[in-house]
């Protein structure tokens, strides 16, 4: 789809075609979305909101556009979307603005499939007002397991923040029977949706979450943006996290009252030319629909597990089947650690991650040191699958197992 | 003007692997399949030391007397190159005086591993040398 579109995919990695398949690190980006970024700097660059000039209200009206996007991107209402730096400061944001809710005793229900991004903030609240942590644990085949959840979330359950899809295992959670789980015992649902958003169609209101995170850059747009979408009543109850301008109402020396939602949760000057881009790389995603790009990941994920299974020595970590499954593979290969088959399929000019992904919990779950993860967007082709399986059959020459 | 300075610029980008960057030497493959001094001894001082980045975990196990270091050991896993530099830095040590285990430098690692390490890996190789470093200072904060 649309390769030309990106720049970087032109370049040759030692010698050979970049295949990149480490887009649940990070996605390119588009033309569209690069230039968005430079033409603020070149033609409008000003602080949103803060002057009356022509180039603020410019760009005050850009900045405002990606979020009318963005909500309607997942069926939001504008006033729920609000911007961080990324899904990680997302989660912090409602770790601590929920913080209040919180009694000693009162539990937060975690998985142990999350990114450290969402188990850390969780620890360090559940230590300051002493909550429990609670995890819901994983069957055989890489899944949740939903009878755990059932006994785990109970009336004693305050929070429950489980990820929409692995970025290890390339699972995608039953959230919307969460969701029921979850507000069955009066509990506050929060999903890191960080790889999910990418690559389907999701309505917060069908999925019935209270808050929602996600990244920018896994979906063409620049890093240092992110979105933590929360339902207009939840977000009257959360705490604001960053104190500072634009997001007061009225300072006195000893006191200050805050903006309305959402700026009172964005403090001091935002990634203005960030979420302008951020606006187009959503453009580019409507333009191709995120049906087709759904139907491309789970061709290529489909394509790429059948051909996996013919290279010796490979396990897959993840469900085994095609289903409800996301286009992240990983794998593990006996006498081989991930950084070596990462380092090798790189001088083949393939691009994946080697590691324990930020799931350090997980890996000792699964009692190993870490996966190799190839990891497929808009962009890939079965061309590349091919390439990446050749790759690996040379990278376990090397290793003579 | 984005979008013609990619257009021009980005296929040229290229970069190349000779043979000296060949970091899968049969020394690191042999030191990596059949480590030397692989799991615990009678020690008398020990530490884990970890790469956080990517996981890679070096237990190092020092038996040290009259300020010589009998024996030497590790437990652990990681990638050839980690593991592989702790399996030759055991090797290296023992008999060493530790005052001279101090001295050893970044550079003598790289020497020993006989491979150029690229700025991802320096981790890497240089965790068997935090790892006998840290169980020495171990050693001596205990024994002075």
């Amino acid at each position: 789809m649309n390769q030309n579109d990106f720049p970087i995919l032109k370049q040759k990695i030692n010698g050979k075609r970049l295949v990149y398949l480490d887009n649940a690190a990070t996605s390119h980006k588009p033309l569209s979305v690069i230039d968005a970024e430079s033409n603020y700097y070149g033609e409008f660059n000003s602080n949103i909101y803060r002057s009356l000039h022509t180039l603020c209200q410019k760009a005050t009206n850009e900045f405002e556009k990606t979020r009318n996007k963005i909500a309607k991107f997942i069926n939001a209402k504008e006033e729920e979307i609000i911007f961080t730096k990324g899904t990680t400061e997302s989660l912090n944001m409602a770790a601590n603005g929920l913080k209040h809710i919180l009694k000693k005793g009162d539990e937060i229900v975690l998985t142990v499939m999350e990114h450290h991004s969402n188990i850390v903030p969780w620890q360090q609240i559940a230590k300051e007002k002493g909550a429990v942590l609670k995890f819901i644990p994983i069957t055989k085949d890489y899944r949740l397991d939903m009878d755990a959840a059932k006994k785990i979330i109970s009336k004693k359950t305050k929070i429950v923040s489980v990820v929409y899809i692995s970025n290890a295992l390339g699972t995608i959670n039953p959230v919307k029977e969460i969701a029921k789980l979850a507000h069955k015992n009066n509990a506050i649902f929060i999903i890191d949706a960080a790889q999910a958003v990418p690559g389907t169609k999701i309505d917060v209101k069908d999925v019935d979450c209270d808050f929602l995170a996600f990244s920018a850059h896994k979906m063409l747009g620049p890093t240092g943006v992110g979105v933590l979408y929360g339902k207009h009543k939840m977000l009257e109850q959360l705490t604001p996290f960053n104190f500072g301008g634009h997001m007061i109402r009225e300072v006195t020396l000893n006191d200050s009252t805050w903006n309305e939602i959402p700026w009172k949760f964005e403090g001091g000057t935002q990634n203005i030319a960030g979420v302008i881009a951020f606006g187009k790389a959503i453009e580019y995603l409507n333009d191709i629909g995120m049906n087709r790009i759904k139907k491309n990941d789970e061709e290529l994920t489909g394509y790429a597990l059948e051909q996996i299974k013919n290279v010796k020595n490979v396990k897959i970590i993840g469900p085994s089947d095609n289903k409800n499954r996301s286009a992240i593979i990983s794998f593990h290969i006996d006498g081989m650690h991930p950084h070596d088959v990462s380092e090798l399929l790189d001088r083949e000019g393939v691009a994946v991650r080697g590691g324990h992904h930020c799931c350090m919990p997980l890996m000792k779950v699964l009692k190993i040191p870490g996966t190799t993860r190839a990891s497929f967007y808009i962009y890939n082709t079965k061309e590349d699958v091919d390439v990446f399986i050749e790759a690996l059959k040379k990278a376990i020459e090397v290793f003579k197992l | 003007m984005n979008a013609e300075y990619f257009m021009k610029h980005s296929g040229e980008i290229e970069t190349g692997l000779s043979e000296e960057d060949n970091i899968y030497k049969e020394n690191i493959l042999d030191h990596y399949k059949n480590p030397h001094n692989k799991g615990e001894i009678k020690h008398n001082s020990s530490i884990r030391e970890l790469n956080p980045t990517c996981g890679d975990e070096i237990t190092v196990f020092l038996e040290i007397k009259d300020s010589k270091v009998k024996d030497a050991s590790f437990t652990g896993h990681g990638c050839a190159i980690s593991q592989a530099g702790i399996s030759m830095l055991t090797d290296k040590i023992k008999g060493m005086n530790i005052n001279d285990v101090k001295k050893i430098k970044n550079e003598d690692i790289y020497k020993m591993l006989g491979i150029k390490i690229t700025v991802p890996r320096i981790r890497c190789a240089l965790l068997s040398l935090k790892a006998v470093n840290s169980a020495v200072k171990n050693y001596e904060i205990r024994n002075n």
